[in-house]
């Protein structure tokens, strides 16, 4: 078990150096000038010509690799074009929220998911099975941005009862969340459903119902635990659909976390901060699939890892 | 209701291939009886023979949008913006007086193509990745899949956005972009259906008559993986329209005056509460194309696979 742990740690190793590369190249890959590209289209020359020298722009490409990633160890991101504010706390004040969102969505996706696909598969082909799938499949076929415009249309212009944009209250969290939480919570609602009836239908739950035991016991006792691997595994995907889904959310709801951070940045083409959320994002995303693999292979007793063998 | 019928119906075959010994794939058919096989199991499958229609419904309309288009989609009309809808303008008009209906028929040759054509990138080179990576394993193996990881790293619609910020907006850009970002999807599913399939007997058998890596691979492997590419090809255009909306939306993708769906109800946004049509629809249609090819998608993976037949 350790030497999974430890294995599945060293593959992040080189997963968190190809990240920073593909960072690194994003302003090298864009046609122009990479110093104008950091320094802003509207910079001075001389400016340009600091950013060059302070980027070591005009040595070879391994060297500037090489400045940039130190620079990232330390947190020096650069300064953002459009407020001439550092990075690190443009991105610092906005990630919290960005990070609230997505757990309350996750939280909220979680709950509503994986209790209808409890109820839907202990009642199979009920009234609240057909309609909760139904729910469930348009819940992943509707777009993000179009949830959040009907909703804002229903709840805020129509009905008047919660606020369409912005921050603040316990209230306007509502809105973005549900927005945000709907395609996980009807994925996890499908996932639940399926590996429930997997579960079920395995002998150690017809040896339970032989042995006389409540039919309640038998499915949140026995069936539950093990329904619930599959669930698990996919929790970290849905982190990773919720951080892409932020950007959207994020947009829509005037909500200012990284998500929208980043688009305001690609449409004023404000590189270093297009840098700095690219790199948080992508390494959030990676320490969640670590941490999520490793709970799962306590979780999971039927897997015996060892070092040395296959994925 | 429909999916009443479905699973029912899928239970039932269920039962009917168990009663008949028929498991884990153990009969081997003709190609052609297989392919009808197939169809046979998609056809009664509701739900399918719906998101079929939906699809084929799009399709016809795309094909066929100027026959069906009663106005030029980029025709401006100003004394006639942000009309509700009526018999002229069948969806209302948009902020420059032009018809939502025509211009949300060619929307849907965009998102069509879109789809299909990123989906395209994205097996022409993440099935041979992941056929080589799989079939030939070791070191090449392990470099590939550090690779794939790298790019799994960028979750979701983001390292799509990553792609088109390095390249640019426009249509062409998001198609290279949604390709690029469903390639380890495909590299990671082909992997793994390689590495059961090359422990089949008939690999060794081929390998034994002495035929190449190459037409192995192509002609004894990768036929046996097409199920799931196809499965996956189906839910993937799906994802990728929806991608190619989300950046539209953000303006990243299809720029004005193109009339993507994503773009036009980005557009519609500032008149949502005096004219809501121009959000309503859009964001309707590109529901109604990613649930008929999620719907299909399903029937198929139910159809294609052996053990729910």
């Amino acid at each position: 078990m350790y030497q999974y742990i430890a294995r599945r740690l060293m593959l992040t190793i080189p997963v968190v150096f190809g990240v920073s590369i593909i960072v690194f190249s994003i302003i090298r890959l864009i046609p122009g000038d990479p110093a104008r590209a950091i320094a802003g289209v509207n910079a001075t020359p001389q400016f340009i010509e600091q950013v060059r020298v302070r980027y070591l722009l005009d040595q070879p490409l391994y060297v500037q690799y090489g400045r940039f990633l130190t620079d990232f160890m330390r947190g020096e991101l650069g300064n953002s074009i459009f407020s001439g504010r550092p990075v690190t706390t443009e991105i610092g004040e906005r990630f919290p929220r960005t990070l609230l969102l997505a757990t309350v969505s996750l939280v909220i996706a979680t709950m509503l998911g994986v209790t209808a696909g409890i109820v839907s598969a202990t009642r199979r082909n009920s009234l609240f099975d057909n309609a909760s799938m139904l729910v469930a499949l348009v819940g992943v076929a509707a777009p993000v941005f179009w949830m959040a415009l009907m909703l804002q249309l229903l709840f805020a212009v129509q009905l008047r009862i919660l606020p369409a944009t912005g921050i603040g209250t316990l209230r306007h969290i509502v809105l973005p969340s549900i927005t945000l939480g709907t395609a996980s919570a009807a994925l996890m609602a499908r996932i639940t459903r399926s590996s429930m009836l997997d579960v079920l239908r395995q002998d150690f739950i017809t040896t339970a119902r032989a042995k006389g035991l409540n039919e309640r016991l038998v499915v949140y006792k026995h069936a539950l635990k093990n329904a619930l691997i599959p669930v698990v595994t996919v929790l970290g995907l849905q982190f990773g659909i919720l951080l892409g889904g932020a950007v959207l959310t994020e947009t829509v709801f005037a909500w200012p976390g990284v998500g929208r951070l980043l688009v305001d940045a690609i449409l004023r083409r404000d590189y270093p901060i297009v840098q700095g959320t690219v790199m948080l994002l992508a390494l959030l995303f990676v320490l969640i699939n670590l941490v999520v693999d490793i709970v799962y292979a306590f979780l999971d007793p039927r897997i015996h890892y060892q070092a040395g063998s296959g994925e | 209701m429909r999916t009443d019928d479905r699973t029912t119906a899928t239970a039932a075959i269920q039962e009917a291939a168990q009663d008949h010994g028929l498991q884990d794939g153990a009969t081997v058919r003709k190609k052609t009886s297989e392919l009808r096989e197939v169809i046979r199991h998609l056809v009664r499958n509701r739900a399918a023979v719906i998101g079929l229609v939906i699809i084929g419904g799009f399709v016809f309309t795309s094909v066929f949008a100027p026959l069906f288009a009663t106005h030029e989609p980029l025709r401006t009309e100003l004394g006639n913006r942000l009309q509700p809808p009526s018999r002229e303008h069948l969806l209302g008009t948009d902020e420059l007086g032009r018809d939502l209906f025509s211009r949300m028929l060619y929307g849907g040759r965009i998102s069509l193509n879109i789809g299909v054509i990123s989906v395209l990138i994205g097996v022409m080179i993440g099935v041979p990745i992941g056929a080589i990576s799989g079939y030939f394993g070791g070191r090449l193996d392990i470099l590939t899949q550090r690779f794939i990881d790298i790019m799994i790293a960028f979750p979701g619609i983001l390292l799509a956005i990553v792609v088109v910020t390095v390249l640019g907006v426009g249509v062409e850009n998001v198609m290279i972009a949604t390709g690029i970002a469903s390639i380890p999807i495909y590299a990671r599913l082909v992997r793994g259906s390689v590495l059961a399939i090359k422990e089949q007997s008939y690999v060794a058998a081929a390998y034994a008559a002495g035929l190449g890596d190459g037409r192995i691979i192509f002609r004894q492997i990768l036929p046996n993986c097409l199920a799931p590419i196809i499965v996956q090809s189906t839910f993937q255009i799906a994802t990728s329209i929806l991608w190619a909306a989300g950046l539209g939306f953000l303006g990243l993708g299809a720029q004005a005056p193109t009339p993507e769906w994503g773009a036009i109800l980005s557009n519609g946004r500032a008149y949502i509460r005096t004219a809501h049509h121009l959000t309503t629809y859009p964001g309707l249609a590109i529901l109604l194309m990613v649930l008929g090819f999620n719907l299909v998608g399903d029937g198929l993976r139910d159809a294609l696979d052996p053990k729910t037949r």
